[in-house]
């Protein structure tokens, strides 16, 4: 957990009132402790990632939003299958889990 | 290391301005946090990022063209490692649910099970489905395109098609065969085969639209007292009259005897240019030329002396 003067000190590109805006936009979303923002890992890969999206890759900020929300659906789906899977692993025998391997293969070409 | 001009395609003298498009245009693509668990585009993002690295720095480009660095001669990029959070559990901060508390919603999974064992997956597997269309092509000579024939193709699994070439083809020409294309899944129908007519050039006849142009050799007393010649169409041989005092380059109509009238095209015409040959020439000719003192003095020069 880091706060958020650690944060902009950690980027020279990134300005103290743009991470503001962004937190208010929802872009972003640190936890809050002692009337402060507290910035978990997760937090600080998300700046850094919309700061390259913005910089490197010429995403403007009228079109983040969209950008956010994709992505943020393909995390989403890619979680649930990721827990979906490990429970399969769990639940399922596994000549069925064989069967199911060897049925996917079969039909995902 | 890859050469980074080919890693970004571009040539070796591109403007910064293009290098920066092209790196935009391939990263976008390839960018690891929008291609997650894609182990290939994060290699090919990799090579894109160093390559942008080394060319978009004027100084390291310029060592880089004059080989004093490799490719390789550089550190790279520390990459933002957003999706090895995303993926976990962690990852539900930013879930579209806005959930922060543990657990899954059933409506959640409710969604997936849906979709991953539900009627619609099922539909997929029976339902007919069109074969795909299959692309071939196939030469044929000047004259079986402008006339019309049938050809024979065989396609690489043995089987013969005869292709009925129409009146008219023009090179490039798409034909489509129904049914001839891969087979359909299901009870599906089958696709089409689309061929491609490839015209081979010809010694003489060169196409103009629905006319025909031919450069027709005649003798120097064909052209000057005119007489009747054979001339070769795309039909076959017919008879033509040159008519007297006509010059090396006179062009003559043979009317409807160029590309045959086809869908609703009238036929084109048959022009034939004339090329004066002189053949060996003897002592009766130089004679005749010696003494001969032309009427109309012809300068044919002329035109090249004024300026353009």
């Amino acid at each position: 957990m880091i706060n958020i003067d650690a944060l902009v000190a950690l980027s020279s590109r990134l300005e103290r009132p743009v991470l503001e805006r962004w937190i208010e936009e929802d872009w972003v979303r640190p936890d809050r402790r002692d009337g402060e923002f507290a910035f978990s890992d997760i937090d600080v890969a998300r700046v850094h990632l919309i700061l390259e999206l913005r910089d490197q890759l010429d995403v403007d900020e009228d079109a983040l939003p969209v950008v956010l929300l994709l992505l943020d659906q393909l995390y989403d789906l890619r979680r649930q299958v990721r827990v979906l899977a490990d429970a399969f692993v769990r639940v399922a025998p596994s000549d069925v889990q064989r069967n199911l391997a060897s049925e996917l293969i079969r039909h995902v070409v | 290391m890859d050469d980074p001009y080919k890693t970004l395609g571009v040539p070796r003298d591109a403007t910064a301005e293009a290098i920066r498009s092209a790196y935009l245009k391939l990263a976008k693509r390839h960018h690891p946090d929008l291609n997650p668990g894609d182990a290939k585009s994060e290699e090919t993002f990799k090579a894109i990022a160093s390559a942008n690295d080394l060319l978009s720095d004027p100084e390291k480009r310029g060592k880089f063209d004059r080989g004093e660095i490799d490719a390789a001669g550089r550190e790279q990029a520390p990459r933002s490692s957003y999706r090895e959070h995303a993926e976990g559990d962690s990852g539900r901060r930013y879930s579209r649910a806005g959930s922060q508390t543990g657990g899954w919603s059933e409506d959640e999974f409710g969604d997936i099970f849906n979709s991953m064992f539900g009627e619609g997956r099922q539909a997929g597997a029976t339902t007919p489905r069109r074969g795909a269309d299959a692309s071939f092509t196939l030469a044929t000579s000047f004259l079986d395109a402008v006339n019309g024939a049938t050809l024979r193709l065989t396609l690489p699994d043995g089987i013969a098609l005869d292709v009925k070439v129409p009146p008219g083809t023009t090179d490039g020409q798409t034909l489509r065969l129904r049914g001839k294309g891969d087979p359909g899944r299901n009870d599906g129908p089958a696709g089409d085969a689309r061929i491609e007519i490839r015209v081979a050039p010809h010694r003489y006849f060169v196409r103009d639209g629905q006319d025909v142009r031919i450069v027709l050799p005649v003798t120097l007393p064909e052209a000057v007292l005119g007489g009747d010649v054979e001339v070769p169409t795309p039909r076959g041989v017919v008879h033509m009259r040159v008519p007297p005092h006509s010059d090396d380059g006179t062009e003559l109509r043979l009317k409807g005897r160029g590309v045959p009238a086809h869908n609703g095209a009238a036929a084109g015409d048959l022009y034939a240019k004339l090329n004066i040959v002189i053949g060996p020439a003897d002592t009766a000719l130089e004679a005749f030329l010696r003494d001969w003192k032309p009427e109309h003095a012809t300068n044919p020069r002329r035109g090249m002396q004024e300026p353009t």
